[in-house]
């Protein structure tokens, strides 16, 4: 698993790349109560806006960690939101991008260099 | 600016809440619970929320002058009733400016030697300083900093403080009580600012941590932060002063005319004679340009503060402003509040907020999205 400075995780699965926030970032973000998805065939540069999260907060921006093309998103969020924050490693994943660049992947934080930026 | 600290910061830490600074204190935002969750058991059991951040003030008169000359005083700047206001009673009231605008929103008990108010925590200073200019030297307001203040809000708010207070069972909605415990002096009223029944209750500093651990003792109690107090009055339709009322919005643009004692309004002994006064008679004669109304997103998306309405999905005429919006975890789903032009409001129900890709349908609803449950 690899990570960003926008407190994401990237997970390979597959041609696939899984995305998701960190339990920091859900952890900061409160309670989440909506997701606003892409689209599956939207294409997204590395870098760009993706989604909107919102938390009882506020509205968060996430932002793509590889450019490409979304494949699929969890469509599990709809229904039940609160999944980022109990889980949000797993279940509480946002979508999956075919990347049209795999390699930006490597060059991703590592664990050791994520923990060290959030601690 | 450093930040101020209640007398329950180090309670509240211990407890594992998240402070943030607001209104110039380090406030529990939330704690380990979480928002929603907090949300939903101030409806079902009862929450506790530190709101000492809040002014707490006393006006007392100054050589000669007695209370009542400033009793006679507030009114020229109160849309109340006062002097008939019982020892014992508390009252809503708002500082009206003249142009019939809302400086603060506060609750008021007359109390043997002075006047006791509670005001906004982001208005205090204000507030002090414009009341004192005034009332002018016969008056002294005195900001009650040595005294916190809790509120007790949910269906079991009452059974499980006479549990510890027996004596404020008989209180109605509204009801004031002076009591003397083994938290020293506590100034409770029936009151709170959730939409459901309980206390709040004002106690000098040093108990409070004692007070506050009694109530983390008994079974079912959970501290509660801002985020779901602001969840809770968003639900409860009850405004927030700097957000839903300023001193541009006038009373009835805030449907806040309720509020003004009956022998204050057109027709009646003591009518007007208060701030404003003129232009409130003219709008409830004619008519307003905009009022605060529910407002209720279709879909799943909240929509925020600041956010602009419009008429049509696409095009067509900005009409409002969301002022508060947020998601309401008893309701499961957005809901918020906001301005429509009132030449609008009767002619659509379905309006259009701005949203990130496109605009979000939203309908007019009651600004309560919950029932109450008053002790009245």
């Amino acid at each position: 698993m690899k990570y960003t400075e926008d407190h994401e995780w990237v997970r390979k699965d597959g041609d696939l790349f899984v995305v998701g926030i960190t339990e920091y970032a859900a952890e900061e973000l409160g309670d989440v109560v909506f997701v606003d998805m892409p689209e599956e065939g939207e294409e997204f540069a590395q870098g760009d806006d993706v989604a909107v999260i919102e938390s009882v907060k506020a509205a968060s921006e996430l932002i793509s960690p590889m450019s490409g093309t979304i494949a699929e998103i969890n469509e599990e969020l709809d229904e039940n939101p609160a999944l980022v924050n109990e889980d949000p490693i797993d279940k509480g994943w946002f979508f999956k991008i075919e990347a049209s660049d795999p390699d930006e992947y490597e060059n991703l934080l590592s664990e050791k260099e994520y923990q060290e930026l959030i601690s | 600016m450093t930040l101020k600290r209640t007398p329950l910061y180090e309670f509240h830490k211990q407890l594992g809440a998240k402070l943030v600074p607001f209104a110039g204190y380090e406030m529990p935002v939330q704690y380990p619970l979480g928002t929603i969750k907090e949300h939903i058991h101030t409806r079902t059991k009862v929450g506790v929320f530190d709101v000492s951040h809040m002014g707490q003030v006393a006006i007392y008169p100054k050589g000669k002058e007695a209370l009542n000359g400033i009793i006679k005083k507030l009114e020229g700047l109160l849309p109340i009733d006062l002097e008939n206001i019982r020892l014992g009673r508390q009252k809503y009231a708002l500082i009206t400016n003249e142009k019939a605008g809302i400086i603060d929103d506060i609750m008021i008990t007359k109390k043997e030697k002075f006047i006791y108010l509670i005001v906004n925590a982001a208005n205090k200073r204000e507030d002090i300083n414009y009341l004192q200019a005034q009332l002018g030297s016969k008056a002294e307001l005195v900001e009650i900093e040595d005294r916190a203040l809790l509120a007790i809000q949910g269906p079991e708010a009452a059974e499980i403080t006479c549990r510890i207070l027996p004596e404020l069972k008989d209180m109605r909605f509204l009801d004031v009580m002076e009591v003397d415990s083994e938290f020293g002096e506590l100034w409770v009223s029936r009151s709170g600012y959730t939409g459901e029944d309980g206390f709040e209750i004002s106690l000098p500093s040093a108990s409070a941590e004692a007070f506050a651990e009694q109530l983390q003792l008994s079974n079912g109690t959970e501290f509660i932060g801002l985020a779901a107090r602001d969840s809770l009055r968003l639900e409860a339709g009850l405004c927030l002063h700097g957000n839903d009322i300023d001193e541009s919005t006038t009373v009835i643009e805030a449907g806040l005319w309720w509020s003004v004692s009956k022998t204050r309004r057109p027709g009646n002994i003591k009518e007007g004679g208060f701030p404003g006064y003129g232009i409130l008679v003219s709008q409830l004669n004619e008519g307003v340009q905009q009022m605060l109304v529910g407002l209720k997103p279709q879909g799943r998306a909240p929509i925020r503060s600041g956010n602009r309405i419009y008429n049509s999905a696409i095009d067509g005429e900005e009409v409002g402003r969301v002022t508060s919006g947020g998601f309401g975890p008893t309701v499961n789903g957005p809901i918020a509040m906001g301005y429509l032009r009132a030449d609008e409001v009767g002619k659509n129900t379905v309006f259009y907020c701005e949203g990130r890709r496109a605009r979000l349908p939203i309908n007019i609803h009651l600004r309560r999205f919950v029932g109450t449950s008053f002790n009245k």
